[in-house]
């Protein structure tokens, strides 16, 4: 079935688009299960209850998420939605767009970053057998394992040696390193991508680079999806690098930027409380990853599952 | 199906190809399209971590700026209280949070690989998102349903006269923080095993089916075992997270009042003792003893699993 003595990648998805077929055939003992859908129908409700919550409070002034009526989990009778997104666009003078527009240019080029290096570094240790692979590749695995806040405190010490902080280099550069990405690429790359295809166009006289770019990358896409998907997740939801990294408002995250609203809340009197700024701009600030999430359903479905299997 | 463990070296396919000439030729350009990360790698990580514990090892005093201490730094976080304390109550979150996670990630997956309805997909997409949403705003969000002054629990006791618990009190904060990661993770473990499960080849169930087997006794012991390596996976995953615990709780501090400190987890400490307090030798060794404890930790538990496991 596969071209390599060794089957090391036998997940759902794979260049060959050997997708498993499985149940076509249902099993005659298999019922639906009324206890299992029960159990099912509760895990939705915890999952859902939070995003609802938002859903709600979004559309609420400051008053009625704390007086309103129809309580925390139903709409007030005076609905704030629009109201609240125009204030978003323009409190502060519109800082909110500005945040959002970083967390895009931190999450893109952060993310787009860390695959192109992810890719190039898991052809590299997929399909040549260079000098020092072995032990390269031991020291990509060890660091899968290195907590990543542990390295934010030093580089803040480093960046600002170099009057690097807040600049949005400091945000975006730690963000290129992505060992998991490289090890994800690599698995996929090993079994995607035949030897003899590759010897094939070296012998038709195909440079290396011409190889990779004509040859090999078309048959990465589901791996790249994947990883691209991870790593502007990643981006996009870090919080303890530009937190470090950044003093300047306008270069703020929407992640920072909205616990700052809700710290300015916590502790302000009546004119700085703008709690209907912080629940509207967090509903507005999760739509983006939820649709891209629902739209590349099929691609981190079965890619998530890259690692592990083998 | 093979159970190598996973986060090991891959074998190279085709081992007889070793060492022919069009190898030997082209190898070098391993190191070209490796050059890139590699650069990176030494840049964002290894000079780092080399400089945090360099930084460790020294003091910064105002008259003689920064001189070698030795293992002073360490010495003195092995003997504060507040870095000790954190470092008890982060683990004890590993012991909570790691089972939940992973044991509610399985039972999903297992019900879902199981169950094949239009609502079964749907629940499925459910636990996934909140993996979409940041966790400061899944914190935010959970803060507010937990408040005792907005949250639902208020209404919901109002109705029985009652005076509602507060979830952000110092005796239930840990519950609630339990509670918001759970919420969080479960759905990106639950949709690595998931996955797992679903390239396992039917014909294995039919034969167990045929043996008599129930569909608890197919799940224990013909699933699981197969996707133990996720399993694995799945739990460093977890363990590396909570060790590293800090989103959350920093979020949630202004809100809960007193029950969260600057101390809470060791990794809110160093960041409170760099950012708050300038002393960035000490926190540089608290997030060195942190990393290492981290590092190791994975490290031994997959040695660990393997042996257990019976796998190579």
């Amino acid at each position: 079935m596969t071209t390599s003595p060794v089957p090391l990648v036998d997940n759902a998805i794979t260049a060959s688009g050997r997708r498993k077929k499985k149940r076509a055939v249902a099993q005659p003992g298999e019922r639906k299960s009324i206890g299992m859908h029960l159990l099912l129908a509760i895990a939705a409700i915890y999952f859902l209850l939070p995003i609802w919550w938002l859903v709600v409070a979004g559309s609420k002034t400051t008053q009625g998420l704390f007086t309103g009526t129809g309580g925390p989990l139903w709409f007030d009778k005076n609905f704030a939605l629009f109201d609240n997104i125009a204030q978003l666009a323009t409190y502060n003078s519109g800082i909110y767009l500005r945040w959002m527009g970083n967390s895009f240019l931190y999450a893109f080029a952060g993310g787009f970053g860390a695959t192109i290096l992810a890719v190039l570094a898991g052809y590299a240790f997929a399909k040549y057998r260079f000098r020092g692979r072995t032990v390269t590749f031991m020291i990509l695995l060890a660091s899968v394992m290195v907590p990543m806040t542990a390295l934010v405190i030093p580089t803040y010490v480093l960046f600002n040696n170099l009057g690097l902080t807040n600049t949005v280099w400091s945000v975006i550069l730690p963000s290129l390193l992505s060992p998991f990405g490289v090890y994800l690429m690599r698995v996929y790359i090993q079994d995607a991508i035949p030897d003899e295809l590759l010897d094939a166009a070296r012998v038709d006289g195909s440079g290396e680079f011409r190889t990779f770019a004509t040859i090999a990358l078309p048959l990465m896409r589901p791996a790249i999806v994947t990883v691209l998907l991870l790593s502007v997740v990643g981006g996009w939801n870090n919080y303890f690098l530009p937190l470090a990294m950044l003093s300047d408002q306008t270069l703020l995250p929407v992640t920072v930027g909205l616990n700052n609203w809700q710290v300015q809340s916590n502790s302000a009197t009546a004119g700085g409380l703008i709690w209907n700024l912080v629940t509207a701009g967090s509903l507005v600030s999760v739509i983006p990853l939820i649709i891209a999430f629902l739209m590349l359903q099929k691609y981190w479905q079965g890619g998530l599952s890259m690692g592990s299997l083998k | 199906m093979s159970t190598t463990p996973q986060l090991t070296e891959p074998r190279p396919p085709i081992a007889k190809k070793r060492g022919t000439s069009l190898d030997r030729k082209h190898a070098r350009f391993g190191w070209v399209f490796l050059a890139p990360f590699a650069i990176i790698f030494l840049v964002f990580l290894v000079l780092p971590l080399a400089y945090a514990f360099w930084m460790s090892l020294h003091t910064n005093t105002l008259a003689g700026g920064e001189q070698f201490s030795g293992l002073a730094n360490y010495v003195r976080a092995f003997n504060d209280e507040r870095f000790l304390s954190g470092m008890v109550r982060v683990a004890g979150f590993a012991i909570i949070f790691v089972p939940i996670q992973i044991g509610l990630a399985l039972i999903f997956a297992l019900i879902l690989d199981d169950v094949r309805t239009r609502f079964s997909r749907f629940t499925r997409l459910l636990i996934f998102v909140p993996y979409a949403i940041p966790g400061v705003i899944g914190a935010l969000m959970w803060g507010f349903l937990c408040s005792p002054s907005f949250g639902p629990l208020v209404t919901l006791f109002e109705l029985i006269n009652a005076q509602a618990p507060d979830l952000l009190s110092r005796d239930s904060i840990f519950w609630s923080l339990t509670n918001i990661v759970t919420w969080q993770w479960t759905g990106y473990y639950m949709i690595i095993i998931y996955a797992s499960l679903q390239s396992i080849d039917p014909s294995i169930y039919e034969a167990a089916r045929i043996d008599g087997a129930t569909k608890l006794q197919t799940a224990l012991h013909i699933k699981v075992p197969i996707v133990a390596s996720s399993l694995v996976l799945t739990i460093v995953f977890s363990l590396i997270g909570t060790l590293q615990f800090f989103t959350e709780p920093q979020v949630l501090s202004p809100l809960a009042g007193n029950a969260i400190d600057a101390a809470y987890t060791p990794n809110l400490y160093a960041y409170n003792l760099a950012f708050s307090y300038q002393q960035f030798n000490y926190a540089s060794a608290i997030s060195f003893a942190l990393g290492l404890l981290v590092f190791l930790t994975s490290i031994v538990f997959l040695i660990a699993t393997r042996k257990k496991s019976g796998l190579r």
